[in-house]
This record gives structure tokens, C-alpha cells and sequence, in this order.
């Protein structure tokens, strides 16, 4: 298995969110998934601060264009699960905040793992005129084929990503398992105080 | 690397038969009396306590030894010649997934993989070289004996952390036993000393593949073994129903759904 590959996908995520032609008009989802693939590995070969690991750089990158094309508060949401309807609005903004950073330092780290990809959309299957899809594509490099699959919701013209796939592994999923811990023992403020601890440590970590 | 660590392998070689056996028979014998902890995902797990006891030896003997060595392995061998010693298991691997694509009754995509071993074999002289990926050869995702298993309905059962070999299931586990990819060097070497050597390779060539996987995870795990222990079972699911895993837990096994 080729973890390296894994985490170039990851990367390649990241980038995929990060194209300016997310905001293209009204396109097919598919159509507009494959498009925007060929300009980020272009991106990627043409950045070299980006391939030999500026990590200021790269998340700058990330903040300024990624976070914008992802319903943040829907993935959010869903990751905390029924705790977050119960939740204060102080609370939710809290942790929107930590949870934002946490996966801007998850993209960072993987960004740099972008190196001589592709990557295949595959044809999408069933009536495309649905408000909520998946579009799944394949990062192929050396070694085994890296499942990279999204969901999308349409928003306005264009789409938001509310999930992305990465190996089998669902984002969502991920933090589910990562947070049901804290949650269950206390509550979203001990989860908003993980998080802050975490990225404090990672901040003081790289500087 | 220190001679104990590879003499520890050694051993681990040899006794990995009996080691399976027992771990499956363990395993059988404890489900009567194992409590669940809470938590919808971790309910394929109901060792946690003894996975994560193992767990930490991992940790431990990878910080101690394992990741020093592959350190050590990365300056030391030019990248040409790991990416060579990379193909040639990645060689090996490829006609193992030939043989369970085989087992999974997908002649076609069997056909393609062996012909891929088959021109990397002979054109890229024994597999040093992956000349079926310039010419453009489509290369599918692994597959073991495990996943052939699972693709004719075998429920994965508990999650279980194996001594040095790390995240794997019940149903994994003794598939193993029949699986030669996990081991391309006792495909490869027939004689116990230089088996043991091309093991220590394997080891230390998957081992730097994934130090920049290992950072990035401890970037973003609250609870490593959490996060290790979901994507191992998402990406197994995933990989027995090729990729195209469907959302209930008790849907019908891959075979069943096939040519949809």
C-alpha cells in the first residue's frame, strides 16, 4: 500500500477545492470535478514553494481559497452530531473556529505530498439533476490507485463540498470517531478545549 | 538497526504460523467475555483494551528501532535503488492480487494484473523496473486473501492489532495465513537467511513510505488509535466492495451486487 500516494491525495483534495473555476456556472458536477483536477496538478508542478514545504505559504493557499468552497458549518455539524443542535451559538462559533484550524493544518501537511499525480474522474452514474451528489475520482501515481470521491450539494450556481473520501475513509467519519470521546465524557467545551490544546501545540510545534 | 530488533523479527518470522493460530484462537475464545465499549464505531471492536495494550508496544518498538533504521535506510540508499527494491514487492504483490481476482471470479481484470507481472517481470527485469506502468497498463487496487474472503460475504469480525504487523480483523488475520504478499521475500528467497534479510528490506521500504503519513497523522489525531483503527476497517469495506461501499452496515455482500 502506498501511504505516500494516500496522502498526495489528501493533497490533491485540498487542491481541488482550492481552484478559482469552483465558481464556474451551473456545470455538471462530474464535468466540473474533472475540469478543475487537470489546473490543480498544473498548480502543484508550477509551485515550488508549495512542493518544497512552505508551510506559511501553503496555508495562506489553503485559507484564502480552500475554506471558502467547503460548507464548513454543515461538516461541522455533522462530525459533532446531535450536540451541536443543543449548542449555544458562542459555543458553535468556538468551535467552528478550532476545528477550522485543525483542518486548515491537516491540508497543510498533506499539500506537500503533491508530487507527479493524476487524477481520473470516473462517469457518474444515476440522474445528475439531484441537489446532493457524489462525484468519484481515482489519484493514480506510482503504485496503487488512491480512492478520492467528494460529496457535493448544490449551492446557488455552482457546488459545495460537504465531505470528501480519501481511501475509503470519510472525512466525517474520521472526526466522528475522533470526537466522540469528549463529547460523551464532557460535552462540546471539553471537544472545543481538545481542539484549541491541539492546535496551540502544533502552532508552537512549526514556529 | 540494532541486532536485537532483527533477531526479534527473525523470530517473529519463524513463530508467525503458530503466532496466527493462536491469535485466532484467542481471539474466538475471548469474544464470549469481551465487554463493548460505547460508541457507534467502535463496534467492531470489542478488544479494545488488549489492541490498545499492543498497540503501544507498536509505537514503541517502531520509535525505539524501526523508524530510526528506516531513517538510517532513507540517507543512506539512493532513491533510484529504493524505488527499484519498492517494485520489485510491488511486483510480487501485483501477482497475488492476479491470483485473488481469480478467486473473485473477475477474470478479466485477473488476465490484465497478470500480464502486468508477467511484461515487469521479464521486460523489467524481475520487477526492478515498472516498464507495464510506461507503457501505460492500468494497475488495480490490491487485493488479498482477505478481501477475497470478504467479497464472498465472510463478515470481517473484530478489529485486532497484531504484534509488529499492526491493524487487522479476525477474518484478516487467519487469511494471512494462506496470504504469500505480505511476505514477497518468501516468494522471492527461498533459504531462511536470506529470507530474514529481504524481510528486514520489506520492513524498512514500507517503513520510510510512510514517514510522512506518520507525521501528518500525528498532526491531526486526537486519539491515534482511533483514527488508525477507522480508516483501517472504512478502507478494508471499502477496498472488498471496490470502492463503491454502500452506506447500510448490513447490506449484501459484494458478490451479490455485482453488475449493477
Amino acid at each position: 500500500m502506498q501511504r505516500r500516494t494516500w496522502i498526495s491525495a489528501f493533497g490533491l483534495g485540498a487542491l481541488l477545492l482550492a481552484s478559482p473555476v469552483l465558481r464556474a456556472q451551473a456545470m455538471a458536477a462530474d464535468a466540473f470535478v474533472r475540469q478543475v483536477s487537470s489546473e490543480v496538478i498544473d498548480a502543484v508542478k508550477a509551485d515550488k514553494s508549495i512542493q518544497s514545504g512552505d508551510v506559511a505559504r501553503i496555508r495562506q493557499l489553503v485559507d484564502a481559497k480552500v475554506m471558502p468552497h467547503v460548507n464548513f458549518q454543515r461538516m461541522t455539524a455533522s462530525s459533532v452530531g446531535p450536540q451541536w443542535r443543543s449548542a449555544t451559538p458562542d459555543q458553535q462559533k468556538r468551535m467552528l473556529v478550532e476545528f477550522q484550524t485543525l483542518m486548515v493544518n491537516t491540508y497543510s501537511g498533506a499539500l506537500t505530498q503533491v508530487k507527479d499525480q493524476a487524477v481520473v474522474v470516473k462517469p457518474m452514474r444515476g440522474s445528475a439533476d439531484r441537489d446532493e451528489l457524489v462525484v468519484r475520482s481515482e489519484v493514480r501515481g506510482s503504485g496503487d490507485p488512491i480512492q478520492l470521491d467528494y460529496r457535493l450539494e448544490k449551492s446557488g450556481d455552482g457546488w459545495k463540498i460537504y465531505d470528501v473520501n480519501v481511501g475509503g475513509f470519510w472525512l466525517v467519519d474520521a472526526y466522528k470517531g475522533q470526537f466522540a470521546k469528549d463529547l460523551s465524557s464532557g460535552g462540546l467545551d471539553a471537544l472545543i478545549t481538545r481542539l484549541a490544546d491541539k492546535n496551540k501545540s502544533l502552532a508552537s510545534a512549526k514556529n | 538497526m540494532s541486532a536485537g530488533k532483527i533477531s526479534a523479527l527473525q523470530a517473529s518470522r519463524r513463530a508467525r504460523s503458530a503466532l496466527m493460530a493462536l491469535l485466532a484462537l484467542l481471539a474466538l475464545g475471548l469474544s464470549g467475555c469481551a465487554s463493548m465499549p460505547e460508541g457507534a464505531l467502535a463496534r467492531g471492536d470489542p478488544w479494545e483494551r488488549m489492541n490498545r495494550q499492543v498497540f503501544s508496544f507498536n509505537e514503541a518498538v517502531d520509535e525505539a528501532a524501526i523508524k530510526p533504521a528506516a531513517l538510517v535506510y532513507q540517507s543512506l540508499v539512493p532513491g533510484v535503488v529504493r524505488t527499484g527494491v519498492s517494485n520489485v514487492f510491488g511486483n510480487v504483490g501485483d501477482a497475488w492480487t492476479s491470483a485473488n481476482l481469480l478467486l473473485q471470479a473477475k477474470p478479466k481484470q485477473s488476465l490484465d494484473m497478470g500480464f502486468r507481472t508477467l511484461v515487469n517481470s521479464v521486460l523489467g527485469l524481475g520487477g526492478l523496473f515498472d516498464v507495464a506502468d510506461e507503457m501505460g497498463m492500468e494497475r488495480f487496487a490490491s487485493e488479498d486473501f482477505g478481501q477475497t474472503l470478504g467479497y464472498w460475504g465472510l463478515k470481517s469480525g473484530p478489529y485486532l492489532v497484531l504484534p509488529l504487523l499492526g491493524p487487522s480483523t479476525l477474518r484478516d488475520t487467519t487469511a494471512m495465513l494462506l496470504d504469500v504478499q505480505d511476505s514477497g521475500a518468501s516468494v522471492l528467497w527461498k533459504e531462511p537467511r536470506d529470507r530474514n534479510g529481504a524481510s528486514v528490506l520489506q520492513l524498512l521500504n514500507t517503513r520510510v513510505r510512510l514517514l510522512n503519513a506518520g507525521r501528518v497523522l500525528d498532526q491531526i489525531a486526537l486519539d491515534k488509535y482511533v483514527l488508525l483503527r477507522d480508516a483501517f476497517l472504512a478502507r478494508r469495506r471499502s477496498l472488498i466492495y471496490d470502492g463503491e461501499p454502500p452506506d447500510e452496515e448490513s447490506a449484501p455482500a459484494p458478490y451479490k451486487s455485482r453488475g449493477r
